[in-house]
């Protein structure tokens, strides 16, 4: 009964949280005190999405492959990247150090360059994405392997286990608390790295639906696309945050359980 | 102690000169001096001493998990070089999978060694109910209490049948109660099936109770002080704790660790 309440006042608060945010919008705009240009009434922004939508729809769809893409490669090559450092010394010497190194690019100046690489459309896109959110996949999901406490490790040798089983049958599981916080992360990243990829290189997607609003000082769209970008973000997160739940239930009530 | 001079049938458990170093690159820390000991057969021995002399290292040693820096061990006449997996350990924290429940964390001992599911699985059933855990069976550790968790970790060192049971002061995070509930039904389970049991604890008064012979060690590195046999009847009750002989046990303990120094006053 009491984790039916709190799902419901989880809902609840933020709802009427955004409710009161509108109305209090809608009362700037009403009494003039904001220039329509810069801050346009929920008015205008819903008419917006009433005759716009399909050009909103479609741009919403582009971006969410792009996400979708770019974040399956980053989970798929991030995880790979992570167990091969996990296990092999030489191979935790040689591509970590260069790993966190990489970090110290301004990833978001290396857009322009993949374009002049890979020109326009999907491809310079999908490799923003994954260029932004892998890193922290990597390093949480090396972490969770790593924090294995010397007990755990001790009782696996007296079992007879040996390194592979030891992976698969404690490592593995230790570690998804950690992967999935990293997931999260990174989710949210890959969202702004497919609009910054949208942003040089592409025709389509939000992000150039956004500068075309901009272009047009048309606010209105403007906001009705940042809405969208918002919502999607919101729905991402909440899938990976679902599949956690699904994936790992013991720790996800310990958590709620502590908190 | 007496050197060693050919295999003895009747040592099931066989400590020659152990000694253990821990060296970092500059410090190094002598843990273990020399440590020799018989461990018979059946028998419940506890390793008692004072705080980092080395008691842990032992009984890691003992089981393969840590190499001696000299010395050997023998179990059963063979020499130790690698994990020995014919036993069961338990750790001071119970070391339990958060993501299997009470069951599924006894049985991970059996599933690690590929032994057959359909047999072990009533008897780990029947570990968890002697323990007290019948009904705990299907929750994860996060829904069990600290001494609940720790009685699901000595079922999963006893559920394949092992023939040595090492446990590291087990009951150390527990009150005293519960403590007490612990040893009483740890010696019920033992009294069943008699195996072979190193046990080690801070308690003096644990350690009279539960053993057949108590290991006093010295402090850090780590000796064998004295050894004392305990020669109190079984079933070991409350009321034996209230006897004379069992408070001479301690007392007479207690009077060694003061000769070294580890109890003042
Ligand atoms: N992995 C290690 N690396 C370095 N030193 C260690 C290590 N493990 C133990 N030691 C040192 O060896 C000594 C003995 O440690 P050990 O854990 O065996 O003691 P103990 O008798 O079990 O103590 P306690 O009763 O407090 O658990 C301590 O001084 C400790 O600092
Ligand atoms: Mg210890």
């Amino acid at each position: 009964m009491k984790t039916i309440d709190r799902d419901y006042s989880k809902i609840l608060y933020p709802t009427a949280t955004v409710a009161l945010a509108l109305l209090a919008w809608d009362a700037l705009t009403r009494f003039g005190a904001t220039p329509a240009y810069a801050l346009p009434a929920p008015s205008d922004v819903l008419r917006i999405f009433l005759t716009r939508w399909p050009v909103i729809l479609s741009n919403a769809i582009s971006t969410t492959v792009v996400v979708i893409i770019g974040y399956g490669l980053s989970v798929v090559v991030g995880a790979s990247l992570a167990v091969m450092i996990s296990s092999s010394r030489a191979f935790e010497k040689s591509i970590y150090p260069l790993l966190v190194g990489s970090q110290a690019i301004p990833k978001l100046a290396l857009a322009p360059l993949f374009v002049v690489w890979f020109g326009f459309g999907l491809l310079p896109k999908v490799l923003m994405t994954f260029f932004i959110s892998v890193f922290p996949i990597v390093v949480s999901t090396v972490q969770g392997i790593a924090s294995v406490e010397p007990e755990l490790e001790f009782l696996a040798r007296s079992m007879g286990l040996g390194q592979y089983r030891t992976f698969r049958m404690i490592r593995l599981y230790r570690a998804l608390p950690s992967i999935f916080a990293g997931l999260k992360v990174a989710i949210a990243l890959a969202v702004v790295g497919a609009v910054v990829g949208e942003f040089v290189g592409s025709d389509e997607g939000l992000g150039i639906l956004l500068l075309r609003a901009i272009a047009a000082v048309n606010t209105p769209l403007l906001f009705a696309g940042l809405i969208v970008l918002t919502v999607l973000a919101v729905i991402l997160f909440g899938l990976i945050e679902l599949s956690e739940r699904i994936a790992i239930p013991w720790h996800v009530s310990q958590r709620s359980k502590s908190a | 102690m007496k050197a060693f001079d050919g295999p003895h049938v009747e040592n099931f458990v066989d400590i020659r000169d152990v000694r253990k170093v821990y060296s970092r690159r500059q410090s190094s820390v002598e843990a273990l001096a020399r440590v020799s000991l018989q461990v018979r057969r059946g028998e419940f021995v506890s390793l008692l001493g004072p705080s980092g002399c080395g008691k842990s290292t032992l009984l890691m040693i003992i089981g393969g998990l840590v190499a001696p820096t000299a010395g050997e061990i023998h179990i059963e006449g063979t020499l130790v070089r690698e994990a020995q997996t014919d036993l069961g350990i338990v750790f001071q924290e119970p070391v339990l999978l958060d993501w299997r429940t009470s069951i599924e964390n006894v049985m991970i001992q059996v599933e690690a060694r590929r032994l057959d599911r359909k047999v072990y699985l009533p008897r780990a059933r029947q570990l968890l109910t002697s323990v007290g855990l019948e009904d705990f069976q299907d929750k994860y550790p996060f829904e069990l209490s600290g001494g609940m968790r720790q009685r699901v970790s000595i079922c999963r060192a006893l559920v394949h049948r092992p023939r040595l049971l090492l446990m590291d002061e087990p009951f150390g995070a527990l009150d005293a109660l519960t403590r007490d509930q612990m040893n009483f039904d740890l010696q019920r389970m033992w009294m069943l099936d008699p195996i072979t049991v190193l046990l080690v604890t801070h308690s003096i008064s644990e350690a009279v109770f539960v053993s057949d012979r108590i290991v006093v060690m010295s402090p850090r590195p780590g000796t064998v002080d004295t050894i004392v046999e305990v020669d109190l009847p079984r079933p070991r009750g409350l009321d034996t704790q209230e006897t004379p002989e069992f408070s001479r046990y301690v007392r007479d303990i207690k009077q060694r660790f003061a000769i070294h120094g580890v109890i003042r006053g």
